[in-house]
């Protein structure tokens, strides 16, 4: 804890600032456009796992170029990587840029949760005393914001008129060339597969975390043998059950992801039940784990993996851009019961097989 | 892409819209257009109840019961009986990144 403080003490003028400008309502740091390897690298690690959960920039009023009272103000969020990809995009630029203390989240998820939203935006303008240091009464918003931000609460309370700009930081050049009009495109939210791939780590990591636990369970089942904790059996017949854990976790949170549209159905459940079958089809077929041979255990395989696949896939629905929640909630009201019934039988049928492999029945 | 048919909670009601297009401005999947200076309704199914136009429609044309389309969110609202919500801060979900 203490590491951290001193840290954040040192690093008090952010490296990514080129200096200050002096404002009517005080100085103000003046950003970069470019990126430092230092920001790439804390792109890739907030991708990855919880580094994100902390990863800020304090909020407040920013400048790119030199601004004048005329220039335009972009609201953002204060997730690092949120402010980079806007300060990237407004080089050469002369703007301002207001952060709004969204706790270091993306303005979707925050907007959401209603921290980039109405009241903190009204404070913020407010704190930063933005009447003064601009002379026109417009701000410009991700639109993507619109989801926690009321703009006529906003302008009843500061004069200010909120237009939504481009959904992607990208676009903001050709929009404000435009005459801060937005295109169709501009305005829809996309979903690209490397957008999909990007989001994929953070569906397989919390997978994985299981796994230690998930794999001991498997070989502890096949090492049960009446004279005690087998090693030999628990490897022999344990090694396909993890091979096809493995497997489904792929099936649900990598490839069903990455090759959304070309699964079939709409379902999510649905996607990843089948790419689970495939999974488990193309492994005991093609790759020959001939251990499971066993038609109980093959039985198993076929019920208890595809389901844990669809399980993930659904998982996925958290990062997407197109699912709404009366959506997901009819998945689960579904998929739910199938799943407990598939984990169910399965372990009916493992202590079947298990009775059968000691010959007690 | 589309997600399911037929389960969104969208309503829109005509009479009351005064055509100043915030709607089709904040609609992230394009379900809103214009037609003879009056919003419009494209294609219900696309719609995710992310909520931006209900918010930002000063009329009152326009209702959802918006929320999250996240399977993380709406199983941990099951287990402790509040709304789904974007939450996952002390999780390692992989919505909030």
């Amino acid at each position: 804890m203490q590491m951290q403080t001193l840290k954040f003490v040192k690093k008090e003028v952010p490296a990514w600032t080129t200096g200050t400008i002096a404002t009517p309502a005080g100085a103000v740091y003046r950003v970069s456009s470019e990126w430092t390897s230092a920001d790439y690298r804390g792109m890739i690690k907030s991708r990855i796992g919880a580094f994100r959960m902390n990863y800020a920039v304090t909020p407040g009023l920013y400048a790119v170029g030199d601004p004048t009272k005329d220039s335009d103000v972009f609201v953002t969020a204060n997730y690092k990587l949120t402010f980079d990809f806007l300060r990237r995009e407004l080089k050469g630029m002369n703007a301002w840029i207001l952060v709004l203390d969204t706790k270091s989240i993306n303005v979707w998820c925050a907007a959401g949760k209603g921290t980039f939203g109405t009241d903190e935006l009204i404070k913020r303008i407010a704190e930063a005393k933005l009447e003064t240091v601009v002379g026109h009464r417009r701000i410009i918003l991700p639109q993507l914001g619109a989801v926690g931000v009321n703009a006529s609460t906003v302008q009843k309370n500061t004069g200010f008129r909120v237009s939504f700009g481009p959904v992607q930081a990208r676009d903001i050049p050709a929009y404000v060339q435009a005459g801060h009009k937005k295109t169709e495109e501009m305005s829809t939210i996309r979903f690209s597969m490397l957008d999909r791939m990007v989001l994929t780590p953070m569906e397989i990591n919390p997978a994985m975390k299981k796994f230690p636990w998930v794999a001991g369970g498997i070989l502890v089942v096949f090492g049960l043998q009446p004279q005690g904790l087998l090693f030999q059996p628990a490897w022999s017949q344990g090694l396909p059950f993890l091979v096809l854990t493995l497997l489904a976790v792929l099936a649900g949170a990598f490839v069903t992801p990455v090759l959304l549209p070309f699964v079939p159905f709409r379902s999510f459940a649905l996607k990843g039940w089948i790419v689970g079958v495939l999974s488990v089809f193309a492994a005991t077929r093609y790759v020959e784990l001939s251990t499971v041979r066993d038609t109980i255990l093959l039985t198993v395989s076929y019920l208890l993996f595809p389901a844990l696949s669809s399980y993930i896939a659904l998982q996925f629905t958290g990062s997407t851009t197109f699912t709404g929640m009366s959506g997901v909630k009819k998945e689960l009201k579904i998929g739910i019961p199938l799943y407990l019934g598939a984990a169910s039988k399965s372990l009916i049928l493992m202590i079947v097989f298990k009775l059968k492999e000691w010959r007690i029945v | 892409m589309k997600y399911l048919a037929n389960v969104t909670t969208l309503q829109y009601s005509l009479d009351k819209c005064t055509g100043c297009g915030r709607c089709v401005e904040v609609c992230p999947q394009r379900v809103f257009e214009m037609r003879d200076k009056r919003a419009a309704i494209t294609d219900r199914d696309r719609c995710m109840e992310c909520g931006a136009c209900a918010l930002n429609c000063e009329f009152g044309a326009i209702t959802v019961n918006a929320g999250v389309g996240c399977a993380a969110a709406i199983i941990n609202s099951m287990v402790t009986g509040g709304p789904p919500s974007c939450d996952c801060s002390n999780t390692s979900a992989g919505c909030c990144g």
